[in-house]
């Protein structure tokens, strides 16, 4: 099974092991993850000004490049997940906005005619956004997965992070029950973890906040990373670049502000997904946590 | 007489000029002297960078003043100059990859991916294309999509989010150049030789050659076939 891909700016560079992970495991259970041919940022943040369609155009020029390429699209990112599939409801929805798009995204064909690459059809909201995870359950099966899982993560206690962006606002998203999701202890049950369920599992990790209040946005984290602990989770599986750069790289300021303070690594699911398919270590890659997870993983005979 | 003549409009004043003329002759034949603004003539230095609205059409267009050529009722303006910010750096410490674009030009994160630069582009390059590779990293493609760039500063005038596109092109071909492209292991190898002075003797003996030797020993060359 062929299905394009949406890897996102984040992926390309920075979280590379997230990339390279998520290839190599749907390799394994027969996707093949086929990028666009041409993609450009998601635009990041899902604007909320409601006059404007100059912030949607980056997520809509993606999803009309996508549909040249077919019907569905995969991303991993959960910020990419949200934009592009609240970009993509706009335009299904909002037939003003849609048109302005359009005739915006017309223009840039009129520019450039001679280049094949450019957008010449409307469009019209006719691809569908799909997570990763989604894809796993939907096309590919839990089940499936199950059949093809190595090594049983049953004594590793995984505790699901899923942040706010894939869950909220649950209307435009339909991804999961924001307040009770079960789409992520569903696929860590597929791989025979032990599912470590607790409370701040979609609390927000402080995310864009990082950058202007720094404080805020640790202290969000922290609340996230010390109910894991206190649940007597040993690992952290996020599916954000963001929330793992939070959750992760702040331990550093956690530890200096709370005495005692037990450090958790946090991994993206890929990650373990790879681990439980018997996937070899290069495309398993730690070296960017800063929480090196490969002691609890070698303690539990999984490295 | 009268059809081999068009009128422009030249920042608003009307001129009588004959038809076929390029932009840029067609504003020398009317009166203006080019001390800037004008540089090879042929398309390839970018100091003629032009903007223009024809007759009944909303749009504003673009082109090289020394290649475009007028039409009636053409209302154009030259841009010889665009003041573009440009950052300080030593490519050697610089690392090929975002991190390297973002202390450079951090306004480049502000893209909105509006594709409004590429429609301004005299070149045809993917202007956009370009920035949203380098925002991500990717400054070999940033570097291979910019090459025709002659800097004109055409998509930096018209860019919402203030991005001086063409100089980030050269930050990523210079990155690239540096520390992406594979050496040229024969020319490392020649620099060698030349340094050990292999070609001192072989030079000196030129020096000393009359010209009718030289010519003919320059007719008797390996001449490299083409493929």
């Amino acid at each position: 099974m062929k299905i394009p891909y949406y890897p996102g700016c984040t992926l390309h560079e920075r979280a590379l092991d997230f990339d390279v992970s998520a290839r190599e495991c749907a390799k394994t259970l027969g996707v093949e993850l086929e990028e666009l041919p041409i993609w450009t940022c998601c635009g990041a943040v899902f604007p909320l000004v409601t006059d404007s369609v100059m912030e949607i155009l980056a997520p809509v020029r993606n999803l009309a490049y996508a549909s040249r390429e077919g019907d569905k699209l995969v991303t991993l990112c959960s910020f990419c997940y949200h934009v592009l599939k609240r970009a993509n409801r706009t335009i299904r929805t909002d037939p003003e906005k849609a048109e302005k798009a359009n005739l915006f995204l017309r223009a840039d064909t009129e520019a450039r005619e001679e280049i094949e690459s450019y957008t010449r059809e409307d469009y019209t909201g006719q691809v569908e956004v799909i997570h990763f995870l989604e894809m796993l359950r939907d096309l590919v099966g839990y089940e499936a997965v199950a059949k093809k899982v190595r090594r049983k993560l049953k004594d590793l206690r995984v505790a699901p992070y899923y942040g706010c962006m894939l869950l909220r606002p649950k209307k435009e998203m339909e991804f999961d029950d924001p307040e009770q999701p079960s789409i992520f202890e569903e696929f860590l049950e597929t791989l025979g973890c032990d599912v470590v369920d607790f409370p701040m599992k979609t609390e927000c990790c402080g995310g864009f906040q990082i950058v202007s209040d720094e404080d805020l946005a640790i202290a969000c984290s922290r609340n996230v990373v010390s109910s894991a602990i206190k649940r007597g989770a040993d690992v952290i599986v996020t599916t954000c670049p963001l929330c793992r750069y939070n959750l992760d790289k702040k331990q550093e300021e956690m530890a200096k502000e709370v005495r005692g303070f037990r450090k958790i690594p946090v991994i993206y699911f890929t990650q373990l997904l790879g681990i439980a398919l018997g996937i070899d270590g290069e495309h398993i890659d730690f070296t960017d946590n800063y929480v090196d997870p490969r002691p609890v993983l070698a303690e539990k005979s999984l490295l | 007489m009268a059809d081999e003549m068009l009128t422009i409009y030249v920042m608003g004043k009307a001129y009588e000029v004959p038809r076929d003329l390029t932009i840029m002759k067609a504003m020398e034949y009317a009166g203006y002297r080019f001390l800037r603004g004008c540089g090879c003539r042929g398309a390839f230095c970018g100091a003629c960078g032009t903007v223009y609205r024809t007759k009944d059409d909303y749009r504003l267009k673009v082109g090289l003043a020394c290649q475009e050529v007028v039409q009636d009722e053409m209302y154009l303006s030259e841009i010889p100059f665009f003041p573009g910010n440009k950052s300080n750096y030593n490519v050697e410490r610089l690392k090929p990859n975002a991190e390297s674009v973002l202390k450079n030009y951090p306004e480049v994160f502000r893209c909105l991916a509006c594709n409004t630069c590429t429609k301004a582009c005299p070149q045809d390059i993917e202007v956009m294309e370009y920035i949203q590779a380098a925002l991500r990293g990717d400054i070999e493609k940033a570097a291979d999509l910019s090459f025709d760039c002659l800097m004109c500063g055409l998509c930096a005038a018209r860019c919402p989010a203030e991005i001086v596109q063409y100089n980030v092109a050269l930050l990523c071909r210079r990155l690239y150049s540096r520390h992406v492209a594979p050496k040229a292991k024969h020319l490392a190898k020649r620099f060698k030789e030349v340094k050990r002075r292999k070609f001192d003797k072989e030079l000196a003996d030129l020096k000393g050659m009359k010209k009718r030797d030289l010519a003919k020993l320059y007719d008797a060359r390996d001449i490299e076939q083409a493929d």
